[in-house]
């Protein structure tokens, strides 16, 4: 009589305590940081059309940065990585390297222009800008954490039973400056 | 001992101690009320006029506004500082991110105003922007630092005055029912409360069978739905609003548990 309920418990703890549910639950986690990655990036393109045509009111002429800028914005929406293209590191660096093209491409146009800074509907767009590119650096920050918690999950005891018996899980990719002098940040100063 | 089992032992100590170097973040004060005046900026008239400030913005909304001085960002950029600072103090409510920080930092001539998730869009980037500017700034490059610091937040206590969002309203309504924080004791408390009912009431209940012990159906079920930390929805939330914990006073503020996403906007002068 015993048995019959205990045997279940006795079955099901050393399950969860190789990763049963740790794992899929770290995995979860990084997912949803990397959704809030993807937000914030999804909010810059939504700024810059804005901000272009405030440029465009301001300048009278469309110029190749202005062009540049909508471009590279096009290009990076384009691509987007699902949740489960989390472990393919090429999709993941394709990713960013299309996200820090919109970056310097903005640079670009605030060194063009530096005598915008009279402009008051400039200046709003600035302090939007600003919190959006501080947003980003933060939820890749957090996406970072989430990547590390469950890289060391899957490659440690005891989870590691759980993640290669029942999960196959395979090491996510962090998010990696990869343009050069990306380590610099950009800075959106227009007072220089 | 044999030296494996040093090795190993210093090992596991190895591993114990890994998550804790992994974790760089930079020193904080403690958060001993709405207002921090840790850089000794501010005069105890005006330390009193934001606290209450403060307190009437929570009474109102359950919005928490806390005003921070900081001696030392210790070389960290305000923005990064700001939010790790508000994730560690947990202002705002729990379920709302509904929390909001006015950060001075005198030593390195920076100010910001630091907006939790879910005020960002009442506290807007570009309209913490023009507070800072137009507000907070032009008195501090008269050197009147205080004066800069109370009209700040007397605009940005103007703003939260604006309507609760969905997830306000649904932590005001969870807050009316609580009264006092969860702690980990807490937690503990519910853990053996619960073993207690396990032990007593689901065991005897399971083998007791055989021997003739039934229960009726209908008598245990409600007893242990409705144990502690059930009802009450078990969150982290610690403002008792409505009650009479934090008064007016300063002495029992501590934050809801909030989180913050780098909204807001910085300045320097």
């Amino acid at each position: 009589m015993i048995r019959r309920y205990v045997a279940p418990v006795m079955l099901a703890l050393p399950l969860a305590a190789c990763g049963l549910n740790s794992v899929p639950t770290a995995e979860e986690t990084a997912k949803a940081r990397w959704a809030d990655v993807q937000n914030e990036y999804q909010r810059r393109a939504d700024l810059i059309p804005n901000l272009v045509s405030t440029v465009k009111g301001y300048a009278k002429q469309e110029s190749s940065v202005l062009i540049g800028v909508t471009q590279a914005r096009a290009d990076a929406n384009r691509i987007v990585v699902s949740g489960d293209e989390l472990s393919n590191p090429a999709k993941v660096q394709q990713f960013e390297r299309a996200q820090n093209a919109v970056t310097l491409s903005l640079q670009r146009l605030q060194e063009a222009y530096p005598d915008l800074k009279s402009n008051q509907n400039f200046l709003s767009l600035q302090s939007q800008l600003e919190g959006t590119e501080n947003r980003i650096t933060i939820a890749r920050r957090d996406y970072n954490q989430a990547v590390q918690d469950y890289n060391t999950r899957i490659r440690t005891f005891p989870d590691a039973i759980g993640a290669k018996v029942f999960y196959g899980a395979k090491p996510l990719v962090p998010f990696q400056a990869t343009t050069p002098g990306a380590e610099t940040a950009p800075t959106v100063n227009f007072n220089s | 001992m044999p030296r494996w089992l040093r090795a190993l032992w210093l090992l596991l100590c190895a591993i114990v101690a890994l998550p804790a170097l992994a974790q760089s973040e930079p020193a904080f004060p403690p958060l001993s009320g709405r207002v921090v005046d840790a850089a000794k900026i501010l005069s105890p008239k005006q330390v009193q006029q934001l606290t209450q400030l403060s307190a009437d913005a929570e009474k109102a909304s359950t919005r928490q506004l806390v005003v921070a001085t900081i001696p030392d960002l210790q070389g960290y950029a305000i923005e990064d500082y700001g939010y790790r600072l508000g994730r560690a103090w947990g202002i705002g409510q729990k379920d709302a991110n509904n929390g909001i920080i006015l950060i001075v930092a005198p030593k390195e001539r920076k100010v910001r105003i630091e907006v939790g998730y879910g005020l960002e869009p009442i506290m807007t980037d570009a309209l913490a922007s023009v507070i800072i500017n137009q507000t907070i700034l032009p008195r501090f490059r008269d050197g009147d630092m205080g004066g800069g610091i109370v009209a700040g937040a007397q605009a940005i206590a103007d703003q939260l005055k604006a309507p609760l969002e969905a997830a306000e309203q649904r932590a005001q309504a969870a807050g009316a029912t609580r009264t006092k924080k969860q702690d980990s004791v807490g937690d503990w408390m519910v853990a053996a409360f619960w073993i207690i009912v396990v032990i007593v009431i689901v065991l005897p209940m399971m083998f007791g069978r055989g021997r003739g012990r039934r229960f009726g159906g209908g008598g245990v079920p409600p007893v242990i739905i409705w144990g502690p930390g059930w009802g009450s929805g078990g969150g982290g939330g610690g403002w008792g609003s409505g009650g009479s914990s934090w008064g007016g006073g300063n002495d029992s503020f501590s934050g809801g548990g909030g989180s913050f996403g780098g909204g807001g906007a910085s300045g320097d002068w």
